[in-house]
């Protein structure tokens, strides 16, 4: 490798992880918290089946899953700011990827609520427990423990994702890595350097999920 | 103490029980036979409202209710008086021994977490499972998750217990250890209807003995009545096949 190419990639090394570090890891960290906080709503007001929410629920879901992210990103960023307003790209696009990955992980968690023996709901009432008792204390954490790991390739899929928001003119570690090849014209070598960090960033969640399911293992048995 | 009277109940066009009559007074450990689909289950389901039933009437501590159209706060009060024992166990799977026990004191009942768990302890001992407290459902065989539920369901001191084939899932092996936990109860003067495959069980421990078919009660006796001189042929019938199965 050429001293020029070894100058370019240590020069951006940092360049590129630090918005990494501080944009592309807090948004996916945020907007994927907000998407469980959604899909598990989503999830409960069907599986409970709860009228008229459950209509609107689905044409969530409907509508979201059948757009693509980037009309979705584009709409709500240039569609507000073409109206005049002013809109903060990081938490628009916070909010834009927490509504679409809500959509997909809600149907992981009713597809895992479903998946939890309709026994148990009736054990826990000859007990004498209340619908939402039993739903929070024994239905949900079986099913989180059905969903996660669907839930977990959502996390990575979210995290590679956040790239399509440089288009939003949020500064995460695409966009870097975008302006360093506009000045050095090295796109496969910065490129490449991005991807493995992302990479690298995919790694370490997935050895987080591993951990996750290690614990969860303890007190239940992965169902076939 | 509790009374069913003319209970009816239907799923789609088949008519499962067809007035089917009932009477428990303290201390009374029934047991009731029948053939496959005869309507066991359901009768014990819609006596604990997992089921609706169509129509008829409960009795229960001098209180009157409507089967067919009763409050879900009578339905949550009533539920606290009685235990439930699966065919299955349901078991919380995400839940120990102990907390399978402590979970309806401490949620339903509201009871200090230390007290439910001092509770849930003497529980398991009862039936023989202190060792296991902190074991969870699927590191119990079938004979000791069943021992757990009986537990779970003895916790709160129900007034009556219904056990549905607590036995039923189990190998054979381990079918003793079930019965000897229900034989304990009997003898202690707890009020319970078993529904049961096991003759040789329910002549022991029934003091009153029903046999259902399609719906209806055939016949309904002492164990001695039931078991020795049987008055419908019917019933005859049953007992020799089910003899000659176990
Ligand atoms: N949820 C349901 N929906 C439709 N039909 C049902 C339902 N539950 C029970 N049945 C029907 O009701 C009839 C009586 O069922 P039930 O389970 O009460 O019988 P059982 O006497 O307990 O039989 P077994 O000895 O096999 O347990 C059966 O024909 C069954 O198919
Ligand atoms: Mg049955």
């Amino acid at each position: 490798m050429s001293d020029r190419a070894i100058h370019i990639l240590t020069d951006s090394f940092m360049k590129i992880l630090l918005p990494g570090l501080k944009v592309t890891l807090p948004l996916t960290a945020i907007a994927f918290s907000l998407a469980l906080v959604i899909a598990t709503v989503v999830a409960l007001i069907q599986f409970a089946n709860v009228r008229v929410l459950k209509q609107i629920a689905r044409v969530y879901i409907w509508v979201i899953r059948g757009t693509p992210l980037v009309v979705q990103l584009y709409l709500v960023f240039f569609g507000i700011s073409g109206l005049g307003y002013l809109i903060d790209p990081f938490v628009c696009a916070a909010i834009v990827l927490a509504v679409n990955e809500g959509a997909y992980c809600a149907e992981t968690m009713r597809a895992a609520l479903e998946a939890v023996p309709a026994g148990q709901m009736e054990a826990g009432y000859c007990v004498g427990m209340k619908y939402h008792q039993i739903i929070r204390r024994i239905v949900l954490p079986q099913a989180m423990r059905t969903a996660f790991p669907p839930l977990s390739n959502s996390l990575l899929s979210m995290l590679k994702d956040t790239s399509l928001v440089a288009s939003i003119t949020v500064a995460e570690m695409f966009m870097a890595a975008q302006r360093i090849v506009a000045r050095t014209y090295e796109p496969l070598l910065v490129y490449a350097e991005v991807a493995v960090i992302y990479l690298a960033f995919s790694t370490v969640l997935t050895w987080l999920q591993h951990f996750g399911e290690k614990r969860l293992n303890r007190y239940q048995r992965a169902k076939a | 103490m509790l009374e069913i009277k003319n209970i009816h109940k239907t799923f789609g066009d088949a008519q499962v029980l067809r007035g089917v009559d009932l009477k428990v007074e303290k201390g009374d450990v029934i047991a009731i036979l029948g053939p496959s689909g005869s309507g066991k289950t359901t009768l014990l389901r819609c006596m604990n409202f997992l089921e609706t039933a169509d129509s008829g009437t409960m009795q229960f501590d001098g209180e009157h209710f409507e089967l067919g159209k009763m409050k879900k706060r009578d339905i949550a009060r009533l539920r606290l008086k009685t235990g439930f024992v699966f065919q299955n166990y349901n078991l919380f799977l995400n839940k120990s021994a102990l907390q399978n026990v402590a979970e309806g004191l401490i949620v339903a009942r509201r009871m200090p977490k230390q007290e439910a768990y001092s509770i849930a302890e003497r529980m398991l001992e009862k039936v023989g499972l202190s060792d296991r407290a902190g074991y969870f459902p699927h590191q119990l065989s079938g004979g000791q998750q069943q021992r757990v539920a009986i537990a779970r369901a003895l916790a709160s001191e129900p007034e009556i217990i219904y056990f549905d084939e607590p036995t039923s899932a189990l190998d054979p092996e381990l079918t003793g250890e079930v019965l000897e936990v229900i034989k304990h109860l009997a003898a202690e003067g707890m009020t319970m209807i078993v529904v049961t495959h096991e003759l040789g069980f329910a002549r022991t421990v029934a003091d009153r003995v029903i046999f259902m078919e399609n719906g209806v009660v055939v016949e309904e006796g002492s164990a001695e009545e039931i078991f020795d001189r049987p008055a419908k042929e019917r019933t005859r019938e049953f007992l020799r096949m089910e003899w000659k199965e176990n």
